[in-house]
This record gives structure tokens, sequence and C-alpha cells, in this order.
């Protein structure tokens, strides 16, 4: 395919910058943590389950979540928390349903297993609920064809990557990722949008997930 | 001093771009900082090297700092301690000063201004000033556990801010304004944390007559009792009867501050005639403390109360393996086994030290993973990031805000 066919419309990248809200609310054993999960605004939701991506993205490739690593490493739920951390973020579309699945997960533990009631976290050590307060900026990158677009991508923060992948389909609820949307609506390539589509964004590190979506682009334009 | 295009080859272009962006939506705005003193303490140090990045970003930041005398002073280094959890007899006459002082530089100083940055509680009263502009109230403190009276005291003042700003989640709690998390940070060109050449390193072990010869374990603190340098002692006497090692005790003392000449004695009576073990009076010397850091083999921090624990970011940044308490801002740091050991007791800190000496291989790859932490989490582009941010956010309500 031509990679300099002219999109029909461009794409401009955005960024998107976190400020980090406290709320006050902590939880020292699993049914509060339980009440406090139903209850959060969901911006505390995206907070504990999208941190550690941004904030280990260097080292983890896993999809730890907040609430798995302090059952786990805190509570001493080892079993628990690998039901929270194998929580698959990626086939959910709505933080609600998302949110209903960390309930689900552990009101069905603790029926199972009512002693996990009487674990409790030392001072300290107690979960603290924090929100996500997102920025989201129009960078002065726009890309009007493929080639473009690719070039852009390997230079832009993986803020914006985080953004237009992440933010854009589970916060913003869009149905897709910005790049599938736009490679596939403004340059008819569905075969390319549908590979970055089918990825689990989840399993990457942020410089990986960057590496992956290029070389899905480049190979789908032969230039691999 | 260091500009921002100075940091590009640390943090990458696209960072300072982002600031750049940022900054541009606050052109036009006057931000006024105020605090209790123009120099020494953590808050005039991030203020001197805050003004001037804001400054370059063009947005029109300015400083002020409030006058007390003596008592004044004297009160509000009371409620410091009562903050941080100390038994401090906190009489009527004390909360008298503080307001009499208070009055004053409200009648006196301006604060005009489309925010005003408050840090800390000895400026807090000023508050009353308010007319339609923004107002932020920073506190520094570990207040996680405060004495009740100062925190009501304090309380009498937070509700009229729009926003307050904490260190460390642990330090927050229900407040009927918006508070934000905003860690603090390390500047990686300042003297402190710079690289240095071997031979810089190598003549400050001279200078100090620390030998090469065995592996060494460093705490860099105060001599001040919540740094527990006693028990750094211990933890390196349970670690040596192992492994062949020595310990540097690098901190500094103040002849005005009586507490701290006695903890010295303490540390000294109980290291003995321990010649591995090296207590060091450092005046303040950065490229010093840089070098002592550097040439370390495990960096302890075994506090028992921290407002943040900037030591500990230091070390990770020169990519050294850590030993720290779980206190205060230092699990923000350290994720357990992922960027350094956190530890709980002497016992604690002591295996975990003699984990990382006879795993050099481990504690190579922790103290990597820690530098890489601290570089996208803990420098100052960052938080002069969520600084222009938190300003922004005064204006904006929602969660998800399109600038």
């Amino acid at each position: 395919m031509n990679t300099l066919q002219q999109a029909k419309q461009p794409f401009r990248f955005h960024t998107r910058l976190n400020l980090t809200e406290l709320t006050g609310l902590r939880a020292s054993v699993l049914p509060q943590l339980l009440e406090l999960i139903k209850k959060v605004p969901g911006s505390c939701i995206y907070h504990h389950t999208h941190r550690f991506l941004e904030q280990h993205q260097y080292l983890s490739p896993e999809p730890p979540n907040d609430f798995a690593y302090w059952v786990g490493q805190v509570l001493g739920e080892d079993e628990l928390a690998e039901r929270l951390a194998s929580i698959d973020t990626v086939q959910f579309s709505t933080i609600r349903s998302l949110r209903e699945q960390f309930v689900e997960t552990i009101e069905t533990y603790l029926t199972e297993k009512p002693l996990a009631k009487l674990r409790f976290a030392g001072a300290g050590e107690e979960f603290h609920f924090i929100k996500s307060i997102s920025f989201i900026i129009p960078t002065a990158h726009v890309a009007n064809n493929l080639e473009e677009f690719v070039g852009i991508l390997e230079k832009i923060t993986v803020d914006s990557i985080y953004f237009h992948v992440f933010e854009a389909r589970l916060r913003l609820e869009r149905p897709t990722n910005d790049f599938s949307n736009w490679i596939e609506d403004a340059l008819d390539c569905r075969d390319i949008a549908d590979e970055i589509s089918n990825l689990d964004p989840y399993t990457y590190t942020m410089e990986e997930l960057r590496k992956k979506i290029v070389s899905i682009v480049r190979s789908g334009y032969g230039k691999s | 001093m260091a500009n921002l295009n100075d940091y590009i080859p640390i943090v990458g272009q696209p960072i300072i771009d982002d600031l750049k962006l940022i900054a541009e939506r606050l052109h036009g705005k006057v931000i006024r900082n105020i605090n209790s003193t123009a120099v020494g303490g953590g808050v005039a140090e991030i203020l001197t090297r805050m003004i001037p990045f804001l400054k370059e970003l063009g947005v029109d930041a300015r400083w002020d700092v409030i006058k007390g005398g003596e008592k004044f002073f004297a009160v509000t280094k009371k409620f410091h301690n009562a903050l941080h959890g100390k038994a401090e007899n906190i009489t009527e006459d004390d909360l008298q000063i503080f307001m009499q002082t208070s009055q004053s530089n409200i009648a006196e100083l301006d604060i005009s201004g489309d925010i005003v940055f408050v840090h800390d509680p000895q400026p807090i009263a000023l508050i009353a000033k308010k007319a339609a502009n923004k107002w932020i109230w920073r506190c520094h403190v570990d207040v996680s556990d405060p004495q009740q009276k100062v925190w009501d005291l304090l309380m009498e003042f937070i509700p009229r801010y729009d926003a307050a700003v904490f260190s460390a989640p642990a330090f927050s709690r229900p407040l009927p304004v918006r508070q934000f998390l905003i860690s603090p940070s390390i500047d990686p060109l300042s003297d402190k944390n710079k690289e240095l050449p071997q031979e810089v390193i190598k003549a400050v072990l001279e200078k100090y007559e620390i030998p090469r010869d065995k592996p060494v374990i460093t705490q860099v603190s105060r001599f001040d009792r919540l740094k527990d340098p006693v028990g750094v002692i211990e933890v390196y006497k349970r670690v040596k009867k192992y492994i062949d090692c020595r310990l540097v005790l690098a901190g500094g003392t103040a002849s005005d501050d009586p507490e701290s000449v006695e903890v010295l004695a303490e540390v000294r009576e109980r290291a003995g005639k321990d010649k591995d073990i090296h207590i060091l009076l450092l005046p303040q010397n950065d490229i010093d403390v840089n070098a002592l850091q550097r040439s370390s083999d495990v960096i302890l921090q075994k506090s028992l109360r921290e407002g943040f624990g900037l030591t500990v970011s230091e070390a990770l940044w020169k990519a050294k393996p850590v030993v720290a308490s779980h206190v205060g801002g230092i699990p923000l740091q350290i994720k357990n086994k992922y960027s350094g050991l956190l530890c709980r007791s002497i016992d604690g800190a002591a295996f975990a030290v003699k984990q990382l000496l006879n795993n050099p291989e481990y504690a190579r790859k922790l103290g990597e993973n820690g530098k890489e932490h601290i570089k996208n989490n803990f420098l100052l582009t960052r938080h002069l990031k969520e600084y222009l941010l938190l300003f922004l956010s005064l204006y904006h309500l929602e969660d998800v805000v399109y600038l």
C-alpha cells in the first residue's frame, strides 16, 4: 500500500498528564476494602488499576493492580491476590463493569474463606484510595498519512501512547483505541487497525507497546 | 544554575516539551509562594529551584517570606514536633504568640496574585486575607499521627483554602477541601546528585580516612533519634558477625540543637572503639555526601519516622541497593524486592543488608530498578509538572480535563 496515502482526516496526537488526588479514605481489612471499592468514584478504580502500569512501566509487563498488590503483600492473602491480579482489564469496556468484577471476586472469596475477613493491615500499611485527574492536551504533532504517523509514534512521549491506547478506550469509553479507530476510518486499513485492536496492551511495558505498534504498522505497509 | 534544557539528556525532550505545553495555559497568572524562611530547610531549597524554572516557562511566580520573631519560631517548632506526633505542651500563650504574629503578617504582607501557594503551618493563618483568588496549602510535614490540639488549630484554617497538598497518602484524611498528592523531588544536576569523577570520590574517601578494603554500609542523616542512628549500629553489628564490613554514619549536627549533641554522644558510645565504624560530622557539603553515597555498597535509611525521606531517592538515583524502613514516603520510593528492600526492625534490616552484600547481582538489579523508578517519578521535572497541573486544577473541578 502507499504509505503516503493521505488520510481523510489527520490524526492529532494528544498527551495526557496526571495529577493524583487524595480522598482520605483508607481500608485496613478486606470488608472495608470491598465497601470502599463499591462506593469510591470511578476515577479511583481507574487509578488503582492503571497506576502501576505507569509508575513501574519499565520493570513490569504484568498487569498488577494496587488491590492485588495490597491483598498479597500486606494482608498475605496470596490466593485472593492472584485472583485479583488475573482480572483481565482489557476485557472491560467501562470502569463500572471493571469495578463490578473486583467486587464480585472479593465477595466470592470472602464467602469461601470467611476467616480472611480477620486479616488486617498494620499501622501505616492501610490501603489509601486515590483518584487520577487527567489533563488532556493536544500536542503539535499531526499525522496525515501512515509514514508520518509512525515517525511521530517513534518519538512521542509514553503519556501520549498511554492516552490513546488505555485512557481513550476504558476511561472515555471509546469503542477501541484511537490509533485503530483512525487507521480504519481515515485510511481504510482495517487489517492494521484490527491487529492493533487485538493486542492486550496490559501485557506490555509502555516502550514495548510503542515498538509493537510501530512494527504492526510497518509490517502492514510492507516496511518491516 | 541549570536551565530546563540541561535536563533533556536525562529526562528526554518530550518531558520538557510537555512542561512548556502546560505552562502556556498559565500565562498571565501570578503565583505567589509564601513560606517562613528564605534559606535553610527543605521548603526554601525547593522554592529556590522551582521559582526560576517557573519563570523560565513563562509563569509569573513570586516568593515572599513571612516575618516572625524568635518566640514565634519557637512556637512553630513546637507545632512541627507535635504534628510529627511528639508530645509537646502547647500552651495558651503559644497559641496567642502564633496568632499575634500571623495578624501582623496579614496586615503587612502584599498577598495579591491569582494563586497564593502557602507552604507549611507557619504562614497558614494568612488565609484570612483570601479574596476572590485561589489559595493552596502545601503541607511538607508527616501529619499521619499529629497531636490533636495542633491539628485542630490547623483545621481552623485548612477548610478556607481551595486545596491542600500532602507528600504521602498516609498523611491525608477526609477534608472538606480537595487534597492532592505531590511528592518532593531531587535535582539530578545538583552537587548532591550529579555524576562524580572517580578521583573526586577517591579524594573524599581519603579525606575521611575510609579505606576501600571491605564492603561499606552507609546511612546519611542528621543525628536525630527519629533517624535511629543507634539502631543502625545494631544492624551493622549483626551483619559484621558474618560479613567483614565498614559502617559510615554521616550527618550534620547543630550546636544549638541540644538533642542532636546528645544523640551523637549516644552513637559514639555505642560505636565504642570499633575502627570500622566511621562517624562523620559533615557540614553542608553536598559533594562529600554524593561521594560517600556513590562509594557505598549498601545504603541504609533506618528511620523511625520520615516526612518523605529524600536520602532514599538520592541513593536510588545513584543506582545503589537500599535497605529502608517502611515509614513515611519511603514505600512510595521502594517497592519491596523490586527497587530495594523494606524493613521494620533491626533484625529485618540486618537480614536485608546481608542478602544484598552476599548477592551483588541481586543488589545491582534492585539498584538499577530503583534508579529507573526515581527517574520516572521523583525528579524535579515531575515535581514541576505536578505543580503546574495543581495550579490548573484550581480552575477545573472535573476528573478528566481537556485543555
